[in-house]
């Protein structure tokens, strides 16, 4: 039998949230924002094709920050259990609490039982009916949840991007209001200007006559958008 | 998170699995249809009939009449045959319709699963292919009398132009170059695009010509439904170009329906 040292639960739940943040520390950040048509997504990444945010289900779309292959395996998760329920059952009893819920289950899991926590934050939003059935959750990389209103900032600076957005951030701003200052946002704790070819941007958009309201903002959109000031 | 049907690479999986359907199998068996030998002798089941698909200038038209018959009784006089799969192509179904509908919807879903998962569109070929292995899974209850034989039409981006495929009961596909029919009806509806039908038609044209099709086979097949204005029963039709799948609206199909009668003898 292999001998294990004696470490007490308090030092070992120290010892793993701390390894936690450093990974995420290192990572860009991403900000999801209510905006008068619903929710907006928004993030720096260089890459076009290895994405951030991306589409759950109908009403509900997703972001990450982190370890890639550890958010990327949470999304897929997403995405599998989403689809079964919506199979099972009807397509709008597929909710973002219910996934909000799973995910903090997954990484509460993670966190308490495995060699590594993971090394993520998640943003998990639906848009439904009016203003009011918007919902932002946020998912910590040890389970914790919380229900965010107006704006919520995850990632490397997150606390200095919250504290900046704090100022700005005025409800049922239109979209290109609430793209352009997220981008601006976003480059400010180190004072530089983020080229439109570097941001990534996803909505959900509660008046797009389609069955599925995410949409990925395009290049062009971006840079139509952010040469406006 | 499971591993599943993805060959493994030191124990683990490699990649994730696209598919909804291996999902589902996987996770939930149970909800999957029975293995159970059913014969549609004993149990009186709904059956699809006349669906046909067509190219024109612009991509495909997929069309279908209404009816649903289980063996002599009408089962349902306003049933839907003709579906998008998903924004690019669609697929209309032919025999046992409960059986077919499942298939549409799990079809349906495997597209957007794909997508979702990947990030990336099926090729036509691709769904064509899927769609495929679908009916091969559903063989043992073919052979029980549960037959059903789709239709799959889309819009190939890379090739820019519409592309219609055709299955049998085993799964077999093939690729059709002009205009396709399936169902009970669909003889004499061949027999009409045959003669009707030429390259290049225009949008009213290969409306007109689809429900003159629908409208012969509804008249050598009693289990083919014709269009009943009095009661406002038409075919349903799609038509998927180069911006999409779309639902050809009722006014139009009627208004082809009021033509092709006016013209008859």
């Amino acid at each position: 039998m292999s001998f294990m040292p004696y470490v007490s639960p308090d030092q070992l739940m120290k010892d793993r949230s701390e390894y936690a943040h450093k990974g995420i520390a290192r990572g860009r950040s991403v900000i999801g924002m209510e905006y008068a048509d619903g929710l907006l997504f928004v993030a720096e990444n260089p890459s076009s094709t290895l994405h951030k945010i991306s589409e759950i289900y109908d009403r509900i779309a997703f972001a990450g920050v982190g370890k890639y292959s550890e958010f990327e395996d949470l999304r897929i998760a997403g995405i599998r259990h989403a689809d079964l329920r919506g199979y099972s059952y009807g397509r709008e009893d597929v909710k973002a609490r219910d996934l909000a819920n799973a995910y903090s289950q997954s990484l509460s899991t993670i966190f308490t039982q495995q060699m590594k926590p993971y090394e993520v934050e998640i943003l998990v939003g639906e848009v439904d009916g009016d203003v009011s059935g918007t919902t932002l959750y946020h998912v910590l990389f040890d389970g914790g949840v919380t229900d965010e209103h107006g704006f919520v900032a995850i990632g490397g600076h997150a606390e200095d991007l919250t504290e900046g957005l704090k100022q700005e951030y005025r409800e049922g701003w239109d979209l290109s209001t609430a793209v352009r200052t997220g981008v601006k946002a976003l480059g400010s704790p180190d004072q530089r200007e983020i080229r439109s070819t570097d941001v990534e941007a996803g909505i959900l958009d509660r008046t797009r006559p389609h069955r599925r309201k995410f949409r990925r903002l395009e290049d062009a959109e971006i840079a139509q958008i952010l040469s406006v000031s | 998170m499971r591993d599943r049907s993805n060959p493994p690479i030191s124990g683990a999986s490699f990649g994730a699995n696209p598919s909804f359907a291996d999902l589902l199998r996987d996770s939930r068996p149970e909800i999957v249809r029975s293995e159970r030998p059913v014969s549609h002798t004993d149990v009186p089941v709904p059956h699809g009939t006349t669906v046909l698909g067509l190219k024109y200038a612009d991509g495909v038209i997929m069309a279908g009449d209404r009816r649903a018959t289980a063996g002599y009784t009408v089962a349902d006089a306003k049933m839907r045959k003709v579906f998008p799969a998903d924004d690019h192509s669609a697929i209309a179904i032919a025999g046992a319709a409960g059986q077919a509908i499942e298939m549409v919807k799990l079809f349906q879903l495997e597209l957007e699963h794909y997508e979702k998962i990947t990030g990336d569109r099926l090729s036509l070929d691709g769904k064509a292919n899927r769609l495929a292995q679908m009916i091969r899974s559903n063989f043992p209850l073919a052979l029980q009398g549960l037959v059903v034989v789709p239709l799959f039409g889309g819009f190939d981006h890379t090739a820019g132009e519409g592309r219609i495929f055709y299955y049998d009961a085993t799964g077999g596909r093939w690729e059709e170059d002009d205009f396709q029919t399936t169902g009970s009806g669909g003889q004499p509806a061949k027999n009409s695009l045959k003669k009707r039908w030429r390259p290049g038609l225009s949008r009213s044209e290969a409306l007109r010509v689809a429900v003159e099709a629908l409208i012969d086979a509804a008249e050598d097949d009693v289990a083919t439904g014709g269009p009943d204005p009095a009661r406002k029963i038409f075919p349903n039709a799609l038509a998927v170009t180069v911006s999409g799948a779309l639902d050809v609206p009722e006014e139009e199909i009627s208004a082809a329906v009021t033509t092709v009668l006016e013209e008859r003898p």
